[in-house]
């Protein structure tokens, strides 16, 4: 259903992005990045998703890396959070903001997508509306309609070619087959 | 997913380090940076990760993707330890699910 509504987020000329959302739908937003800075400050199962084991299997290893930057991802997710709050009733945003945005939206959609159980076959439409969890659902769908966008108009200010492409998997023909 | 993820988990991967207080491989021991599928991650925006965090074209992160989505896992990047936990963290910032191993 919201595929079919008009685009949110258009990309300008001038390199910045045009957001176009009804008043509902910021009213909306307005409360997420909150709730997701509340999680941050527990313990809840779905951070596993947000942060990540670096090296399953090597305890020490993991310690060490954790103690390294545990705190950067932190202070990240609450600066991308900050940014939201602060331009959540912008008709425009830079492009740092509205990779601030889609940083959010996705963690937040991590934590749902995690909570819900989302699976790679989900299908919303099978979720009955008398479901206590069809709200979520909804957000879940309503987030990640406005994140693709996002993510089509960002990647469209990317450079077409980058020289930096050699750059990458080691020279090697790839991983072996799994 | 799932499917793809052999030789995770399991018990003590028994990787003697450092063996005589000195890094057998030396310096120039690669590690791998390893991407895992979830259901969660939007296709468009793994792409535009890899394109942002590693400069890699379309193509070439888009291939990297569909590698992820298909077998579960890809080798991303790598490099020194260093470099390599580096780009695990950026990719954590970003929410993607990636890991280190030795190349």
């Amino acid at each position: 259903m919201a595929a079919r509504l008009q685009r949110r987020i258009r990309r300008t000329r001038r390199g910045d992005y045009r957001l176009r959302l009804p008043a509902h739908e910021r009213a909306l937003l307005r409360s997420l990045p909150g709730q997701l800075r509340a999680v941050l400050g527990t313990d809840d199962p779905a951070l596993e998703r947000l942060f990540p084991c670096a090296y399953p299997g090597d305890p020490a290893r993991e310690a060490e890396f954790r103690d390294l930057v545990r705190g950067d991802l932190l202070d990240r997710r609450l600066s991308a959070i900050e940014v939201m709050e602060r331009t959540l009733d912008a008709d425009r945003l830079d492009e740092d903001e509205l990779q601030a945005w889609v940083a959010t939206i996705n963690d937040l959609r991590l934590v749902l997508g995690t909570r819900l159980g989302v699976t790679e076959d989900l299908d919303l439409e099978a979720v009955p509306d008398d479901d206590p969890r069809a709200p979520a659902f909804a957000l879940y769908a309503y987030l990640t309609w406005l994140e693709e966008q996002a993510v089509e108009e960002l990647a469209a200010g990317l450079p077409p070619s980058p020289a930096g492409d050699q750059r990458g998997p080691g020279g090697g023909p790839g991983p072996p087959p799994a | 997913m799932g499917a793809a993820a052999e030789g995770r988990g399991g018990t003590a991967p028994v990787e003697v380090d450092r063996p005589s207080g000195e890094d057998v491989a030396g310096p120039a021991r690669k590690w791998l940076v390893v991407v895992w599928n979830d259901p969660v991650n939007l296709m468009s925006y793994v792409v535009y990760v890899f394109q942002k965090l590693f400069g890699y074209s379309r193509e070439r992160a888009t291939r990297l993707m569909l590698e992820v989505h298909h077998r579960g896992r890809a080798v991303v990047a790598s490099g020194t330890r260093e470099k390599a936990e580096f780009d695990v963290a950026r990719l954590h910032a970003h929410g993607l699910w990636a890991t280190l191993e030795p190349g």
